[in-house]
């Protein structure tokens, strides 16, 4: 995991090495400072030297500066190289995400990589900016100032020996007790979240029935159940603070009686040994040293908590695309027939059910096929596998006569154009959304793909026309007006084979009609497979899939089939003893 | 994956998913705040206030002893010729004694202050949810989830970060800076007057650096919501960017704004970390200029001053410094907490739905003829009608509904019913037909008042909507809707909330006349099958019938299918169908639907169309008619 999120550091390499040697420097400062602190004493007040007062003092300004400069550098390269560190993830997740095969993208959920993309990497960023500084700063703190403290006097820092391990052992045993009570807080807490989520999606249903009281009790439940953790947890964590004090309280009070007896017998003379001055340097030392325990406690703990943003970053970065480019691959489709021979798929995971089963048919280039079925019977699978959008498990699926498996991936996406089921217009306006299908279209191409899609009406009675923005999500379209901007984008593909995943469900029976007669007449050479729902949007193509359970139940025309297939009848009768629709 | 997932990690402080944070504070969300802190816990926070006394003073004296260490006990011991420790040894005892105080104090200081922080959230916690059970409809629709989710989550824990922690250090910081004031007053006012002038200009050079900071965390946060709402929306739509093959465009697009908010968050944080060090060398230069002041005084015998008085006074004057700075780095989180704790007092204030009805459902019997209410479960609802005079009157459940002209505004000014009138007798069937927006399912949400009308035009049994209590009217009536929202639990649970009394034997019985006892039996733990997520594990068909079920066990005599099966393909309704018309039988139902398939065996339809009805009469007259549903029947006019 760590080497993975180490080779995002690249460009920001000097920065993170910087930081922590300005720190360093730093932080040895800021262990003379207390030390000459100390010197100022002994040497300048007690005696009554000015001159050596202002000596040493220049001295201490001098090394103010030279922290305080180290402090802003080491600030600075801080600052840029967790930003930049937080850059190259977002970027490698991103530019990972965009390698993804449709099944890598069914493995996260849309709202998981969100969150990984979003909250994971700022959390995994301030991680990575407390590694840099505090987490150099305060071992190394520890270090120089047990250093500093045994030059002042060693007899006396082996005090400091005593108390380390008692102080440590006491901070180890608090996290270490704390920590999975935070860990079940932090799921009680998706409890909550859940909770309110389903209520707030199901108000009406909890309105309807009456179930306020009942959503009450369910809700105080988990949070009376987050409360006693919280407490617990918090209760251990309240600890910390009189542990660290008590520590530092006995240091004092042990510096204090050993110390007084070692400046008597020197005399209080520098020379002799122990002075007060000593003393109080050593005092401000116990000071830095046990607070810098407390400040490694306080970063193990954090980091602990970002170690699960870590993993989540870490399973998108390292999550490899199962759809390749072939070695040599073909860079021309040649035309726009498609054939099926043996292909069963199951998603992944899921290999006991496969939602399709030992499908063989040919389509020739410039039909039209219609694939009739209902919900879970693979229609949607099915027609996936052309553009190679999921690899097939067993058998071969050509295009043009040639496996799509070795094709370059965007030659042959880019000669299938295909209308998604669950289909998604992107902040923009209208034109912009429509390039999408081809960037250097003109305008007259933009107006000609939205006249064959029955576009071009809806959109030229909207004030801004072609120009319109179209809010995240094409909230602001109706649903038939959005499927058929949708196939206009598609169209603009000039496509071989133009796959429509019932596309037309929302637009009414008259313009979908409408919409296969314009086909009919300006793309007659593209081979059009069409998924509805309506007997109504395939009964005149060419050929008819039905599909029951993932197995091809029937191909025929819409004649053969009311003659042969029981289950298309049905639908037939269906439909059509209920109206049209 | 999980959809709790999503939320896992609480965002980091000062960092919204999207926006910049709201600066300006409400007048009167601190006081409401700290009423909601004390209220219930003045004896804790007695407690800890008297704890956060005895440890400021525990830390003061610290400081303070080492001039009495130094000036009365060692110095002397020094001069001493065989040295006496006895007086240091009690002195020494002493001092540990009120050090222990200092750590008792701080423990149960920070014990008392969990309890009561944890306490608190719960409080507001719970407060919240309850009274967002009591909001109208209308507020969901205008409050996106994410947005209320963010109430329970981002602002919670704002809140929580500032209760327990920075309010007891506030505390504790102010207690601690009086006493230390106190005492270096009392050591040296000289260097006093020198140290308040320094912390003036620690401030002012604070505030320089804050200042250039903030400025960069506004650019910062606006430039992450824009990568976010750019990530957010690609990830949606990852699918169609493959489609298309636009994935080079795509991240070329996110480069550019990655790249922005890299700069912005270097320089946000740039001036962010310059604080500590300035802040902390600022504090040593002060030490340093004291000790070189205080020196010259002591050694000049300015101010009475004595070595032991100057080592003090520095100690000291860092135990003064300390606190401010904490505090001044503090002065973000509490911004922000009080931002978080004003949205959540806006919920808090949401005006609830208005419900002045005094009519209620009771059981019912026939006793000599007439109508009494009962305590048992008879099976037979009454309408109990009190009047002004005293008396009460029973009404017999019926199912009768009539609208006399209706007209509707969500929001004023844009009525999107007119005139609506219509009669339906108990155990009708009645459905409304028409395009999105016609106003179909704002009829429904009229009858059991998710919205209110003026008075008196909506009558329910004869009876006034408006003088029936809320809960009770939609007691009588069932809901299905066309998103079925089932809850996390089993599926006995989840058909279990449409009557909490009924027992298994109801619900298998309801499964049964809903056509989902079958597969629900095939499920792998049958009726205690976990369903999750909104039933994810099920299919569309499946989750309609459960939630169909669920409608039949609260067994109401008025059920409302709004676009029950449209999302369902033709075979999988004609299953459905059939659970839906077992659980008709016998009932006022009013039916909203997309195909037309459903309505037609309807007693009356309606068809809609911007709000009014155009057309009514049974399939048959409106064929005969040769109108508008004539026309979408014969599927030449578009729906949409």
């Amino acid at each position: 995991m760590i080497r993975r999120l180490s080779q995002c550091i690249r460009e920001y390499k000097l920065s993170s090495i910087l930081t922590p040697l300005f720190v360093s420097l730093e932080v040895v400062m800021e262990v003379l400072i207390p030390y000459y602190m100390g010197r100022l004493l002994d040497y300048g007040v007690t005696v009554g030297d000015m001159q050596s007062i202002f000596k040493t003092g220049g001295l201490l300004v001098v090394f103010c500066v030279l922290s305080l400069t180290f402090g802003v550098l080491s600030g600075k390269n801080a600052a840029t190289a967790s930003a930049g560190f937080a850059r190259n993830v977002r970027h490698d997740m991103f530019h990972n995400v965009q390698a993804f095969s449709f099944s890598n993208i069914d493995r996260f959920s849309v709202a998981s990589l969100v969150t990984r993309l979003t909250t994971d990497v700022t959390n995994l960023q301030n991680a990575y900016q407390m590694i840099i500084r505090i987490a150099v700063r305060s071992p190394l703190m520890l270090i120089f100032s047990l250093i500093m403290a045994f030059r002042v006097n060693h007899r006396l820092s082996l005090i400091f020996l005593c108390v380390l391990p008692f102080l440590a052992a006491g901070l180890a045993f608090i996290v270490s007790h704390a920590h999975p009570i935070f860990e079940r807080v932090f799921r009680t807490y998706d409890v909550l979240n859940r909770v309110v989520s389903e209520n707030l999606h199901g108000i009406r249903v909890v309105k309807a029935f009456v179930r306020e009281a009942h959503e009450k009790e369910k809700f105080n439940t988990v949070s009376e159940s987050i409360f006693r953790d919280f407490v617990s947890a918090e209760k251990l964590l309240a600890l910390n603070a009189p542990l660290m004090q008590f520590s530092s309280y006995a240091t004092m009070l042990l510096l204090s009686w050993f110390g007084a007896h070692l400046i008597v017998q020197s005399g209080n003379v520098p020379e002799a040994g122990m002075t007060t001055g000593s003393l109080v340097s050593l005092i401000a030392y116990s000071m830095q040293i046990l607070g810098t325990l407390m400040m490694l406690s306080m970063i193990f703990v954090m980091l602990t908590m970002s170690k699960a943003s870590a993993q989540r970053i870490c399973e998108v970065l390292e999550e490899d695309s199962d759809l390749h480019n072939p070695a040599r691959p073909v860079f021309a489709v040649k035309d726009g027939s498609v054939s099926f021979d043996g292909v069963s798929f199951s998603y992944a995971g899921d290999a006991e059910n496969p939602c399709l089963r030992d499908a063989t048919f040919t389509i020739e280039s410039g039909q039209t096929v219609g694939i009739l079925g209902a919900t879970g019977a693979g229609k949607s699978t099915l027609v996936q596998l052309i553009p190679r959008l999921y690899d097939a498990t067993a058998g071969t699926v050509c295009v043009g006569g040639v496996n799509v498996r070795d094709y370059d991936l965007d030659t042959l996406r880019s000669a299938v154009a295909m209308v998604l089921q669950k289909n998604v217009l992107f902040s923009g306006t209208i034109k912009e959304n429509l390039r999408w299908g081809n960037e250097e279209a003109t305008d007259e191409e933009l107006v000609e793909a939205c006249r064959l899609a029955q576009a071009d009406e809806f959109i030229r009675t909207f004030p801004d026309g072609y120009d319109t923005h179209i809010e995240q999500g094409g909230t602001n379209v109706s649903g038939g007006q959005k499927q058929r901007l949708c196939i206009a984008r598609a169209l603009l593909k000039k496509p071989k084979i133009l796959i429509l995943d019932d596309s037309t469900s929302a637009v009414d029976t008259k313009t979908d009609a409408l919409i296969r007669r314009a086909f009919r007449q300006a793309i007659p050479d593209t081979t059009r497979i069409i998924i509805a729902q309506r007997v109504s949007s395939v009964e005149h193509a060419d050929k008819i899939l039905v599909l029951e359970d993932g197995r091809i139940d029937a191909i025929g025309t819409h004649e053969e089939l009311l003659e042969t297939c029981e289950i298309y009848k049905e639908v037939y009768a269906s439909q059509t003893k209920g109206g049209a629709r | 994956m999980a959809e709790g997932e999503t939320r896992r990690m609480p965002p980091p402080r000062g960092q919204n998913f999207r926006g910049v944070p709201k600066q300006k504070v409400k007048k009167g969300t601190v006081t409401r705040l700290l009423r909601a802190i004390t209220q219930g816990n003045w004896l804790r926070l007695m407690v800890v206030a008297v704890c956060i006394i005895v440890t400021a003073a525990a830390s003061v004296a610290a400081s303070l002893f080492l001039k009495t260490l130094i000036n009365d006990y060692i110095l002397p011991l020094v001069k001493q010729q065989t040295a006496d420790y006895r007086p240091l040894f009690w002195a020494l005892c002493k001092m540990a004694a009120i050090y222990l105080a200092g750590v008792a104090a701080v423990y149960l200081q920070n014990r008392t202050m969990a309890v009561v922080a944890q306490g608190v959230l719960k409080k507001i916690r719970n407060e919240m949810f309850a009274h967002m059970q009591t909001l109208p409809i209308k507020y969901f629709d205008t409050h996106t989830h994410g947005d209320v989710m963010s109430h329970y989550t981002n602002d919670a824990d704002t809140l929580r970060q500032m209760i327990s922690q920075t309010v007891p250090q506030t505390l504790s910081s102010f207690v601690t800076v009086v006493a230390v004031f106190v005492s270096m007053v009392a050591t040296s006012w000289h260097l006093t007057i020198f140290v308040v002038l320094f912390i003036a200009f620690m401030f002012f050079v604070t505030g320089k650096v804050a200042g250039q900071s903030g400025k960069y965390f506004v650019k910062q946060q606006s430039a992450l919501g824009d990568v976010n709402g750019y990530i957010e929306e690609m990830m949606n739509g990852q699918k169609v960017v493959k489609v298309f093959c636009r994935e080079d465009r795509v991240k070329e697009a996110f480069d550019k704004k990655n790249d922005a908010l890299c700069e912005n968050t270097t320089q946000a944080n740039r001036f962010a970390n310059n604080l500590g060090p300035i802040n902390n060398n600022l504090g040593h230069l002060q030490y340093v200029l004291v000790a070189i002041l205080g020196g010259l005084m002591a050694t000049r015998g300015i101010g009475g001053l004595n070595l032991g008085a100057v080592a003090a006074f520095m100690q000291l004057s860092r135990s003064f410094v300390m606190p401010i700075n904490q505090f001044s780095q503090q002065l973000n989180a509490v911004v922000m907490a009080l931002a978080g704790a004003e949205r959540i007092f806006d919920l808090m204030d949401a005006a609830p739905e208005s419900d002045d009805g005094y009519v209620t459902l009771v059981n019912a019997k026939t006793e000599n003829g007439a109508l009494t209410e009962t305590d048992e479960h008879t099976g037979h609802w009454a309408w109990k009608h009190p009047h002004g005079d005293g008396t009460v009157t029973y009404t017999p459940l019926m199912g009768e509904v009539r609208l006399f002209d209706v007209d509707f505004a969500y929001v004023e000014g844009k009525t999107v019913l007119h005139d609506i009138s219509l009669y339906a007798e108990p155990g009708q069937k009645v459905a409304f037909v028409g395009a999105t927006g016609a106003g179909k399912t704002t009829i429904t949400n009229l009858i059991n008042r998710f919205y209110d009308i003026a008075d008196g035009k909506i009558r329910y049994d004869g009876i006034n909507i408006n003088k029936i209590k809320k809960n009770d009217l939609r007691r009588s009536l069932g809901i299905v809707l066309q998103d079925v929202n089932l809850f996390t639990g089993t599926v006995k649970e989840n058909i279990r909330y449409g009557n909490l009394d009924a027992t298994d034997e109801q619900i298998i019985d309801a499964a049964k006349k809903a056509n989902a006892h079958g597969f629900i039996s095939r499920l792998p733990q049958g009726y205690d099958t976990m369903l999750t997520s909104n039933g994810a594990n099920l299919s569309q068909g499946q989750r309609q019938l459960i939630s169909i079920a669920r409608a039949a066990v609260a067994d109401p005599p008025v059920m409302i299918l709004d676009e029950a099966t449209s999302s369902i393909d033709t075979r999988t309704e004609a299953l459905v169908q059939k659970g839906m018309d077992a659980l008709m039988k016998g009932r006022t139902v009013f039916v909203i639907a997309h195909r037309l398939s459903t309505v037609q065996n309807a007693d009356v339809i309606m068809v809609l169309d911007h709000g009014r009805i155009i057309e009514r009469g049974t399939h048959d007259q409106l064929i005969a008619q040769g109108g508008t549903y004539a026309k979408l029947y014969q599927g030449a006019f578009e729906l949409e």
